[in-house]
């Protein structure tokens, strides 16, 4: 307590309501000085012949193109596989399961599966999806390995936007006289959908923006897919190569303006509609 | 009738989706254990894991794999970000919870957000053409360092210790700091001796969960970790190169073969291990905050 009896509470209050607000500006500095940098360094390069042409010279000139539809295609085959599911099993979570060593399993895998690191995803996309099931490098392997990745997301979010939905709705329905699965699918599930719909949006933001699970599930190639077995190189995959390799410095900052373009516009769009619809019940 | 059995049918693929990431779980750990045991069992738990020397295409000579400097590695630099962060992200909690006006709350709660949807591999970039260059011209050394990988690590894991920290403190009773302010605490005294500590355990579980997300990030640490497999020289000179087991696993899966491919999934399989025992402590340590808070 030696600075206690030097300095008076007040001043050291003081002090520390300065020290605090400076630590939450320097946060959000450090937010805009990231995004700012890359904006800057990367808008110029940024056209319509950059957007929609082919990489030449191995992605040194020319456009990017096929990595973005690589990435689309990546992101479509995870989220029309995981979205399912994921809502699936946080009804059955929310819903149906009784409470029992089963439903604690189920959560615990779910749980488990979010903690796995994506690197880890990657190699095991890689013995089951590339070798062991020969779907070889393609938008299938890589696709459904984003799905292993995205999954645990998506139940979490939908199974608490569906455990947000009040009690006495559903009560109303059974009293009506209708089934578990119609008091779900006509009364339950629409009250939920704004919450489900930004995790699912969120979780295409972390699809498109992930990396390391896709590095050996996808392949690298630089030409268009034409099939869902063809290998495509996404557009973080190709971000790397272009850094790492010192490939094109300007077209790294090109690709990196149009990723981030992607994803924030995503997560903006789940902000906006979790202002527009959100807490349509509350969270808690 | 009809009715019950297509209730039947649903609730059964229900089901099967619920236990769809069991299963894949389970996969996952056969998958790893069967591809990288066996090169384990080859040259000895302790040669792998406490061996010093990687050296997979050895010219002359037996191959080797020790991993032990990528594993002092990969808790290096996570510590290293965790140095950095917990203070400025506990700070900018406290900051959140307690002081910050509605409007500059939700604010930056919104760039914390943002923040969080920045994909690593930008993260990575920006530290490989600004921080290396920058480290390199003005602390000397090569650029790629543990200071680097832990200042982008940092960066990462801010918004996740801001925003759990943020509900730990939040989830703290009113009364606490009611009855600390009636005894003519400031409020400053206030949040440094009633409620950071009634919020302890949500803290350190999200201090713990950053540690495990920290260790299991790739791309971030691939591009400015420098990727040399040796323990720094000497050991607190944090402007050696390093190279953490997940850069490991993403530079030579590409090419290798054999017993190399082996080794880099018994390099899974260790990575796996340590992130799960982290994510369990974590949880543990949330529990039992949920036990005391209601």
């Amino acid at each position: 307590m030696t600075a206690g009896t030097l300095i008076s509470p007040a001043t050291s209050n003081k002090a520390a309501m300065v020290m605090l607000w400076a630590s939450a500006s320097i946060a959000v500095l450090i937010l805009t000085f990231i995004l700012g940098y890359i904006l800057i360094r990367g808008i110029g390069v940024v056209n319509l012949s950059f957007l929609l042409g082919s990489p030449r010279l191995s992605g040194a000139e020319g456009g990017v193109l096929p990595a973005i539809v690589g990435t689309f295609c990546l992101m479509v085959v995870a989220m029309l596989s995981a979205v399912p599911i994921g809502i699936g099993a946080a009804i059955y979570l929310a819903e149906y399961a009784p409470k029992s060593v089963m439903t604690g399993i189920i959560t615990f895998g779910v749980e488990c599966l979010a903690g796995v690191p994506s690197i880890v995803i990657g190699l095991f996309g890689y013995a089951f999806l590339v070798i062991y099931l020969g779907f070889g490098f393609s938008i299938i392997s890589g696709g459904l390995a984003l799905m292993f990745m995205v999954l645990p997301w998506i139940v979490r979010v939908s199974e608490e936007s569906i455990k947000a939905v009040p009690m006495g709705i559903r009560e109303g329905s059974f009293a009506l006289g209708a089934t578990k699965w119609q008091t779900m699918w006509r009364v339950v599930l629409p009250g939920a959908v704004p919450g489900i719909m930004t995790g699912v949006i969120l979780g295409v933001g972390k699809a498109i923006g992930e990396t390391a699970v896709i590095m050996f599930t996808a392949g690298s190639s630089l030409l268009m897919p034409s099939s869902l077995f063809d290998p495509v190189r996404a557009l973080p995959y190709h971000l790397y190569i272009l850094a790492s390799e010192g490939i094109s410095d300007q077209m790294a900052y090109g690709s990196s303006v149009v990723l981030l373009a992607m994803v924030l516009l995503i997560n903006l769009a789940a902000i906006a509609i979790q202002k527009r619809y959100g807490r349509q019940y509350g969270r808690k | 009738m009809t009715q019950k059995l297509g209730e039947r049918i649903i609730e059964a693929f229900l089901f099967v989706s619920a236990a769809t990431a069991v299963t894949v779980v389970a996969m996952i750990t056969i998958f790893l254990v069967r591809e990288g045991l066996p090169v384990i069992v080859k040259v000895g738990v302790a040669n792998f894991g406490l061996g010093m020397k990687w050296n997979p295409i050895a010219m002359t000579g037996e191959p080797s794999y020790g991993i032990f400097p990528m594993i002092v590695a990969s808790f290096y630099v996570a510590i290293g970000s965790l140095v950095l962060a917990v203070p400025l992200g506990l700070a900018c909690a406290v900051f959140l919870a307690e002081i910050a006006p509605a409007g500059v709350r939700s604010i930056i709660k919104h760039a914390v957000e943002l923040l969080v949807g920045i994909p690593s591999v930008i993260l990575g970039f920006v530290g490989l053409v600004l921080l290396v260059p920058f480290i390199r011209d003005h602390f000397g050394g090569w650029g790629f360092s543990i200071l680097a990988c832990s200042i982008i690590l940092a960066i990462m894991a801010l918004p996740r210790i801001i925003s759990v920290s943020d509900d730990a403190i939040r989830a703290v009773p009113k009364d606490y700091k009611e009855a600390s302010f009636a005894l003519g605490a400031t409020h400053w005294y206030t949040i440094r001796k009633v409620i950071v500590p009634s919020a302890r355990s949500g803290i350190v579980a999200a201090v713990i969960l950053a540690m495990a997300t920290s260790i299991g990030e790739t791309m971030a640490v691939l591009m400015v970790a420098g990727n040399v497999s040796m323990l720094p020289s000497p050991i607190y000179d944090i402007l050696d190169p390093v190279r953490p087991m997940t850069a490991n696993i993403a530079l030579e899966m590409n090419y290798a073969t054999g017993d190399h491919a082996q080794a880099l999934f018994a390099t899974g399989v260790v990575l796996f291990i340590v992130v799960a025992v982290l994510d369990a402590i974590s949880h543990k340590a949330l529990k039992s905050k949920m036990g005391v808070e209601r």
